[in-house]
């Protein structure tokens, strides 16, 4: 063990192989390895009699995709809801984030995240369910508490996505945005407040710009899992459907049609991660 | 390349013959007809300890859900196996879960037993094996979408219609056919569901069936381009009167029960459960039929457990499994004596089990191959996965 | 700080709302596993109990919450040992290609579910002929946990500086002692806090698991899936996520304390 411990000490070397040598296989060789395998199948077709993978190397897959209209209004439709949900968490997040981190006492600032985190632990499904009980349209939760006052049920469709996708991602972006305003020294805000700022100028000026990178952490989540979700749409999406519902349907007739679709998804994160690469929001997750 | 299209033709030509000739052709012909030469088991030996399923929620209960509903544990104690059970959510994931070669026996739709069958993923099933298949109503038996050339390829068992459903308070006139789902017109726009599966697609096909017969469709799960497009048309002109399309029986049976939808596709299980929930609604089978589903259990080619998969096939067709199956998933039994067992004594009538004459205009669940299913040689029908294809781009036109 | 008493009143109705938005719907989900309509409707016309007590009934649910956890941490503990060592790797380490490191990191979790599930299964399945089982959905969990171990570790390891370990050497600790004995204790909180997100993701994923999942291997959520496929008791899933959210003061709780141990904790904590 000694001499172990000595080799390792003197060979920095050594010590790093060791630490990267499994999560490198790991990520590179499993994740990656598994992610390329995919991807190249999208160039491939199947077999109209046996429904099999045949491995040569075509571009009809991808032909199909942007010949269709379809497909360009279910890219259009997913981003959109992506944006929606991702720029409403945001909105939603902050003051509460604030209102946790910079204004609450200690004691109840605990019992505020514990508020936040209990929700995660409430099943996915169960609370998309939830939802088609609020939502439903003329004897949901939302008509009969609302109703009174003239606020109607949107009904099921894009902005019962929207909503849906909002409340199961929102923890998600109130955190990091929390774990980032807690980190901001006070004493930032006061020096700003006695330079004269109005509390609006040095939220705008003085906060924002340091949370940056929270958000953008934030972000990915509420993005990234809207862009994927294809349990929410069946559900509450009334008609619609998103990307992730054509990857789902014809994943297992027409493996290499899907992979086609699910290049979409990856470019655009692939995109959105080359883009906060450098705002420090990878290390905020 | 050349070598590939040339070989295909010659088992499309084959399978087409063969489907012709119907089941009379000898068993020579099973090697030429497309079907990869899978062998039969010819003699039943001991158990292996466990037997590994695919099968739809609700076919194999172990009394974990409901400590009454269980005819897992008495074939566990009785034959030593074992049962590990994987649920499918659809079709498509059964196939892909036969495909891997884990999982011994499958509970396949007809929408997925042909493509088990041509992939080499089923093998024929030794129907001497299973005392209990004597008892299997006829008419199940040895029909297209669980047998080739007279060979069968599984144990039948359960079967029901999708049927039309309406809120009796508010479709008045009642409908009488799927023209009312259709209707450009209707005044329920809005309200109206459509089952959320490419073989959908069989609905508008069934319904061009009988509106326009110069399309000359003679089965809804053979259909060449043309035939086919003018159905993608047709479910193309309903989109703009769905409210929604039906997956899980939850959401289907929620929207009846809020008046979301009143018109529709349904099931006869999803109409019992509305109907004890209050809803004033009925399913019919209108008068030009419909389509339905048959399911068959199936074993696959490479199963490692043969022995606990022949025992539990002929467990779950005994009239006291087969009864308890029907009734907890809510379809009619395949075994003519589990009429008997049912704790619902309506429960066989309810679900027209017996009534021969009842199934006879439901096409069941079939899947749509390159070869025609209709018997007709002269043109290309489209296969499965351009049905899927074709459901995507609809669902997100 | 000074902000303005009309300022803290709007956040403090903000805040209001933001968390009527997240309870309400789960105060439905607790009226509802007491209503009697099996599809949920509403309002409830009677109450029952009867859910709750065949949900204790159930025994599938309980295999399935053991089946949950066990694959929790599974690919906790696995996320943990791949997490930390590259955080260590890349905190005290300069080595080419360290910039990629946090791309590759959090490019499991940024990935639609629907693509990674597709993807490990397409691997598992077809190329490499392994069987689906607790070990594929284990593999495939671990590999989106990894990043919130990593992220955790890199940012305590950050604030630890070197001068403690330094001092452990120059008082003559080897390296394992050093490790045991300064570096490990230092840590514990943010592997913690680290360790309970993963777990929680792991926990109520869904998409990857419907992938990897073999025969017999029923999670909690894959569990609740299929009940909506049965047409006889799905209120029952109500009775279980309304549980899950009382049982799940027991973890936060504990993250709770660990955050107070520590001067600012670990993420999420």
């Amino acid at each position: 063990m000694q001499s172990i411990a000595n080799t390792m000490h003197k060979k920095p070397k050594l010590r790093l192989v060791a630490l990267l040598t499994a999560p490198i296989l790991w990520l590179v060789v499993a994740y990656l390895g598994a992610l390329a395998t995919l991807l190249v199948t999208a160039f491939f077709t199947i077999d109209s009699f046996t429904g099999n993978v045949v491995q040569t190397f075509n571009l009809g897959n991808f032909q199909d995709m942007f010949t269709d209209a379809a497909y360009k209004n279910v890219v259009l439709r997913t981003l959109g809801i992506a944006i929606s949900v991702t720029v409403i968490c945001t909105i939603l997040a902050i003051p509460m984030a604030f209102y946790m981190a910079k204004i609450a006492k200690p004691k109840s600032q605990k019992i505020l995240v514990a508020l936040i985190l209990t929700p995660l632990w409430a099943s996915y499904l169960v609370k998309i369910y939830a939802w088609r009980t609020m939502l439903e349209p003329g004897n949901g939760v939302l008509d009969w508490l609302l109703g009174p006052i003239g606020f109607n049920s949107p009904g099921f469709g894009g902005p019962a996505i929207i909503i849906g996708l909002s409340y199961l991602w929102l923890p998600y972006m109130i955190l990091p945005i929390y774990a980032g305003l807690e980190r901001l020294p006070n004493n930032l805000l006061d020096a700003s407040g006695d330079l004269g700022a109005h509390n609006w100028y040095t939220f705008r000026r003085v906060v924002l710009p340091l949370i940056f990178p929270s958000l953008v952490a934030g972000s990915m989540f509420t993005f990234s899992l809207s862009l994927g979700d294809y349990i929410t749409a069946t559900i509450i999406g009334g008609k619609l459907q998103m990307l992730g519902n054509v990857v789902y349907q014809n994943f297992s007739i027409n493996l290499p049609f899907a992979a086609t679709i699910a290049t979409i998804p990856v470019t655009i994160m692939a995109i959105y991660l080359w883009m906060v690469r450098r705002t420090g929001a990878l290390a905020s997750l | 390349m050349h070598k590939k299209r040339l070989f295909s033709q010659i088992a499309v030509a084959s399978v087409a013959a063969l489907i012709l000739a119907g089941c009379s052709s000898s068993n020579e012909a099973a090697t030429n007809s497309g079907v990869p030469d899978v062998p039969m088991m010819e003699k039943l030996g001991d158990g292996e300890g466990q037997v590994n399923l695919v099968a739809w929620a609700g076919y194999v209960e172990n009394g974990s859900t409901d400590k009454n509903v269980d005819w897992v544990t008495g074939f566990e104690k009785e034959t030593g196996c074992k049962v590990n059970v994987k649920i499918g959510s659809t079709s498509d994931d059964m196939v892909a879960l036969m495909k891997t070669g884990e999982y011994d026996v499958v509970s396949a739709s007809g929408d997925a037993s042909l493509r088990l069958i041509y992939g080499g993923d089923v093998a024929p099933v030794n129907t001497d094996l299973i005392p209990n298949y004597a008892d299997i109503f006829s008419n199940l038996k040895l029909q297209q979408w669980n047998s080739v050339d007279g060979v069968s390829y599984g144990v039948p068992h359960g079967r029901g219609a999708n049927l039309l459903a309406y809120n009796t308070d508010v479709v008045k006139p009642a409908p009488t056919s799927w023209a009312s789902v259709f209707d450009a017109n209707s005044p329920y726009k809005g309200k109206i569901t459509a089952y959320d599966s490419p073989i959908y697609i069989a609905d508008a096909a069934l319904y061009l069936m009988n509106t326009q017969p110069d399309l000359g469709i003679k089965y809804p799960y053979a259909l060449d381009q043309k035939q086919f497009d003018a159905a993608i048309e047709v479910l193309k002109a309903q989109k703009p009167l769905i409210g929604e399309y039906w997956g899980d029986y939850l959401k289907h049976v929620a929207s009846l029960k809020s008046g979301g939808t009143v018109l529709g596709t349904t099931w006869q299980v999803n109409i019992n459960l509305a109907k004890s929930e209050g809803v004033k609604v009925e399913g019919i089978k209108p008068a030009e039929g419909s389509t339905g589903w048959s399911d068959t259990w199936m074993i696959s080619s490479k199963a490692k457990n043969p022995n606990c998969a022949y025992m539990w096939m002929n467990h779950i067709a005994s009239p006291a499994a087969n009864a308890g199956v029907a009734e907890w998933f809510g379809e009619a039994p395949s075994n003519a004596k589990s009429c008997d067992l049912t704790a619902d004594k309506n429960h066989c009538a309810t679900f027209h089990a017996a009534d021969d004459a009842y199934w006879e205009n439901v096409y069941y669940w079939n899947t749509p191959t390159e070869t025609c299913l209709d018997g007709r040689t002269d043109v290309k029908c489209l296969p499965y996965a351009e049905w899927v294809k074709a459901w995507s781009s609809l669902r997100n036109s | 700080m000074t902000i303005s008493r009309n300022a803290r009143l709007l956040l403090a109705s903000l805040l209001g709302v933001g968390l009527a938005f997240i309870y309400i719907p789960l105060t439905v989900v607790v009226i509802n596993s007491f209503n009697s309509s099996r599809t949920f409707s509403w309002p409830p016309q009677e109450f029952t109990t009867k859910w709750w007590t065949m949900a204790l009934d159930n025994t599938g649910v309980r295999e399935a919450l053991k089946w949950s956890i066990l694959a929790g941490l599974l690919a906790t503990a696995i996320a943990l040992v791949l997490g930390s060592s590259l955080a260590f790797a890349v905190s005290r380490y300069n080595f080419f290609g360290k910039e990629v490191i946090s791309l590759l990191v959090v490019l499991p979790i940024s990935l639609p579910g629907v693509v990674t599930g597709i993807a490990l299964n397409n691997a598992f399945t077809k190329q490499l002929g392994m069987s689906t089982g607790l070990l594929t959905v284990v593999i495939g969990h671990a590999t989106f946990c990894i990043v919130v171990v990593y992220n955790n570790a890199v940012a305590r390891l950050r604030r630890m500086g070197t001068s403690l370990q330094e001092a452990s050497m120059d008082l003559g600790a080897n390296g394992f002692t050093t490790f045991r004995l300064i570096t490990l204790p230092n840590m514990a909180s943010a592997l913690l806090a680290g360790g309970l997100l993963a777990f929680g993701l792991s926990f109520d994923e869904i998409v990857v698991t419907t992938f990897t999942a073999g025969p017999g291997i029923e999670t909690l959520p894959i569990w609740i899936y299929n009940n909506l496929f049965r047409p006889n008791q799905t209120p029952i899933v109500n009775v279980v996520a309304a549980t899950l959210v009382f049982i799940s003061i027991v973890p936060i709780y504990l993250s709770q304390r660990l955050s107070s141990d520590s001067s600012s904790g670990g993420r999420f904590s």
